[in-house]
């Protein structure tokens, strides 16, 4: 069957600042992975980078030679996978695999190639004995984490993740979570995290970019989008998680599946699943809105619409934080006049 | 079929008693055993969902195959309805028990056979199972089970092929496929840890229902434990083929006795709690539990580990109505919590 093309991302623009740790989630098919290796230019045929450009340290990533892209990769921009074990390669060891990147870019240096591998591991809280050790002989948790030492090998610029603690237990997810924002801190590098559960990069990621059919559906601070979810279908994830504590509360999740992207709906993508649909919903499709310093693609934030059609949505909203008015984060500095669509 | 709803006598639907399951591996020169699940008791009522969780390799999905008869066990007994399960030999007594204790599998995109209609495999299963059920009635079954878990219209999506299905609708074909069997106890393992987390909790809330309205029973095995808080009445915790705590799962949840339990709820990320990065991360990892000498087995990432817990095995004891630990610690102190986490 002949399906056309899918737009699997369509029109996300995002400035990530040095240092930056940006979270991305959104469902299977949101197109969050498809973004992500748009950044790192790894799409491969017959995906492509139909519009839009990336920009990496003010060099245009599309259009680089392999021969360009192997000289930033690992070096200034490195991409940690979902699956170690698919990841790495079974039959070298973990050593020869550090030290075949290390030679890609030139370093030959046993020494340093031994010093830097075993310094790495070490940083990730794994015994440099193991550069020794093949990938089946080591735990998930540590598969992971000698990958993400992998990607730590030249201190790069850019590490992006990819669900990188799915496969992990919860007990090694936390503590994975917390090596990778120490590392961080320590060495000072921007991630673009992609993961579908959110409550992960709540107390880690600066920003958050929700996602929802290939498009923006929010994008804010962490703290404001958790704190005040403004588009229905962040507020309907949010209410997707049991809690381990607090009351047992019966939740609903979203009901029905996200659109074919080879037929997108003409208007709002989310209408067809939003608890607060609206007759227009159908026939216009919403361009983001600016809700206090976050982007909104919802017609209930429409500047004409907000002030009537968002004071009943809200009140009949069941999220505890809705009606709540954002308070504005640290990093916020500017603060636009957005219609009185806080109060 | 004759069998009582609930057996005499306050038996459990099914309980299993030490019940033992070793593999041998390596090659025929190092001869070692891998335990995968040693010594566990437990047991599951009438209209009761019970989780049981547990890190990968803690050995809770090889309960459900022993559950499911598609292991032997090393040692130790079932007892489904009071009768043990070691008996059931013929093809016939099987294929009902299976009826009774029937599986949905992880993933509901390989558990699906691809080349056939929806409608195939719970006929077969009809078939095999129910075979006093003429054609019409079979597809009137499949019908009313598919309305059931809300894949409506069913006689539509009987007709479609799996990949019209997205992962939820699938999942809900796999629960559909075995309640057409008439079961009592449905052994879920991880049904909906590779779904959306928007529609996940719709399947928790099918079994829920399940529950409440066919009176079906539920082992859900997960590793996700505020899903067991929002769907299952008791919660079993295992660690390293072991039960390591067992309770209604709010007492569990609001009193962890053992420190394993403890080390679990406390790396469960919380949205709405702020973040305590002083709070231990235990970087250790479960052992692979092979011919291990006794001891407990939570011995190495345990801070509260004492002299005897290198040397004896820590028992289940009740420390509070229906609500066990395996701890030595925890049974020492039974009248206080200690928290290790």
């Amino acid at each position: 069957m002949e399906r056309g093309a899918v737009r699997a991302v369509d029109d996300v623009s995002f400035d990530l600042a040095a240092g930056e740790f940006i979270g991305v989630v959104g469902e299977s098919g949101c197109g969050k992975s498809t973004l992500l290796f748009a950044i790192a230019q790894l799409l491969a045929p017959p995906a492509a980078i139909t519009g839009g450009g990336v920009t990496f340290r003010g060099q245009s990533m599309v259009g680089l030679t392999d021969r360009q892209l192997a000289a930033i990769r690992w070096k200034d921009l490195s991409v940690v996978m979902q699956s170690a074990m698919n990841a790495l390669n079974p039959v070298t060891s973990i050593g020869t695999q550090f030290k075949d990147a290390m030679r890609a870019h030139g370093v030959t240096s046993k020494a340093e190639i031994a010093d830097r591998s075993a310094e790495v591991l070490r940083m990730v809280g794994i015994d440099p004995l193991h550069l020794r050790s093949y990938p089946h002989q080591l735990s998930g948790g540590m598969r992971q984490r000698s990958m993400i030492a992998m990607a730590m090998l030249f201190t790069p610029e850019l590490v992006i993740m990819d669900e990188p603690t799915s496969a992990l237990d919860v007990v090694a997810q936390r503590s994975l979570m917390v090596q990778i924002k120490e590392l961080q801190e320590r060495l000072g590098f921007a991630i673009i995290f992609v993961t579908h559960d959110m409550s992960l990069v709540r107390h880690f990621s600066h920003r958050l970019m929700v996602m929802y059919a290939g498009q923006v559906a929010e994008f804010g601070t962490t703290e404001q989008v958790f704190e005040s979810p403004q588009h229905p279908y962040s507020i309907g994830l949010m209410e997707a998680f049991p809690s381990i504590r607090g009351p047992r509360v019966p939740l609903t999740g979203i009901p029905g599946s996200p659109p074919d992207l080879a037929r997108p709906p003409a208007g709002c993508r989310f209408a067809p699943r939003c608890p607060q649909v609206m007759d227009e919903c159908a026939g216009t499709a919403p361009p983001l809105y600016d809700v206090a310093g976050v982007q909104v693609r919802c017609l209930l934030h429409a500047p004409a619409a907000a002030a009537a059609a968002a004071s009943p949505a809200r009140a009949a909203s069941t999220s505890p934080a809705a009606s709540t008015s954002p308070a504005a984060g640290p990093g916020t500095t500017s603060s636009h006049d957005s219609g009185g669509a806080d109060e | 079929m004759s069998e009582p709803v609930s057996a005499p006598g306050g038996e459990p639907l099914l309980r299993t008693e030490n019940l033992t399951k070793h593999f041998k591996i390596g090659s025929a020169l190092s001869r070692l055993t891998l335990h995968a699940v040693d010594d566990v008791s437990l047991a599951i009522g009438g209209r009761e969902i019970v989780a049981l969780a547990g890190e990968s390799g803690s050995g809770k999905s090889t309960i459900a195959r022993l559950l499911a008869k598609l292991h032997k066990p090393t040692s130790g007994e079932i007892y489904f309805q009071g009768r043990p399960v070691s008996r059931i030999r013929s093809r016939e007594d099987t294929l009902r028990y299976t009826g009774l204790v029937p599986m949905v599998f992880q993933d509901p995109f390989s558990s699906i056979n691809p080349v056939h209609r929806i409608s195939h495999g719970v006929l077969r299963g009809l078939k095999l199972h129910r075979g006093e059920l003429s054609g019409a009635q079979r597809q009137a079954e499949a019908e009313r089970v598919f309305e059931i878990v809300g894949l409506s219209p069913a006689g539509e999506v009987l007709q479609r092929f799996p990949h019209e299905l997205s992962g939820g609708q699938r999942q809900r074909v796999g629960f559909a496929q075995a309640l057409a069997l008439r079961p009592k106890l449905i052994l879920a393992d991880e049904p909906v840890s590779m779904l959306d987390v928007s529609i996940r909790i719709g399947l928790l809330n099918l079994m829920a229902r399940l529950r409440d309205e066919e009176g079906v029973s539920i082992l859900y095995i997960t590793h996700d434990i505020a899903s067991a808080r929002y769907v299952a009445d008791r919660l079993i915790v295992m660690y390293a083929g072991q039960i390591a705590e067992s309770g209604p799962v709010e007492d569990v949840l609001a009193s962890p006795r053992h420190p394993y339990t403890q080390l679990l709820l406390s790396a469960v990320p919380d949205p709405r709690a702020p973040l305590d990065v002083t709070a231990e991360t235990g970087r250790g990892e479960p052992p692979k539990v092979i011919d291990p000498t006794p001891g407990c087995r939570f011995r190495w990432r345990c801070p509260l580990a004492i002299e005897e817990c290198h040397h004896v095995t820590p028992q289940l004891a009740e420390l509070a109505p229906r609500h066990a630990a395996a701890c030595h610690v925890a049974q020492a102190h039974a009248h206080t919590e200690v928290k290790a986490f």
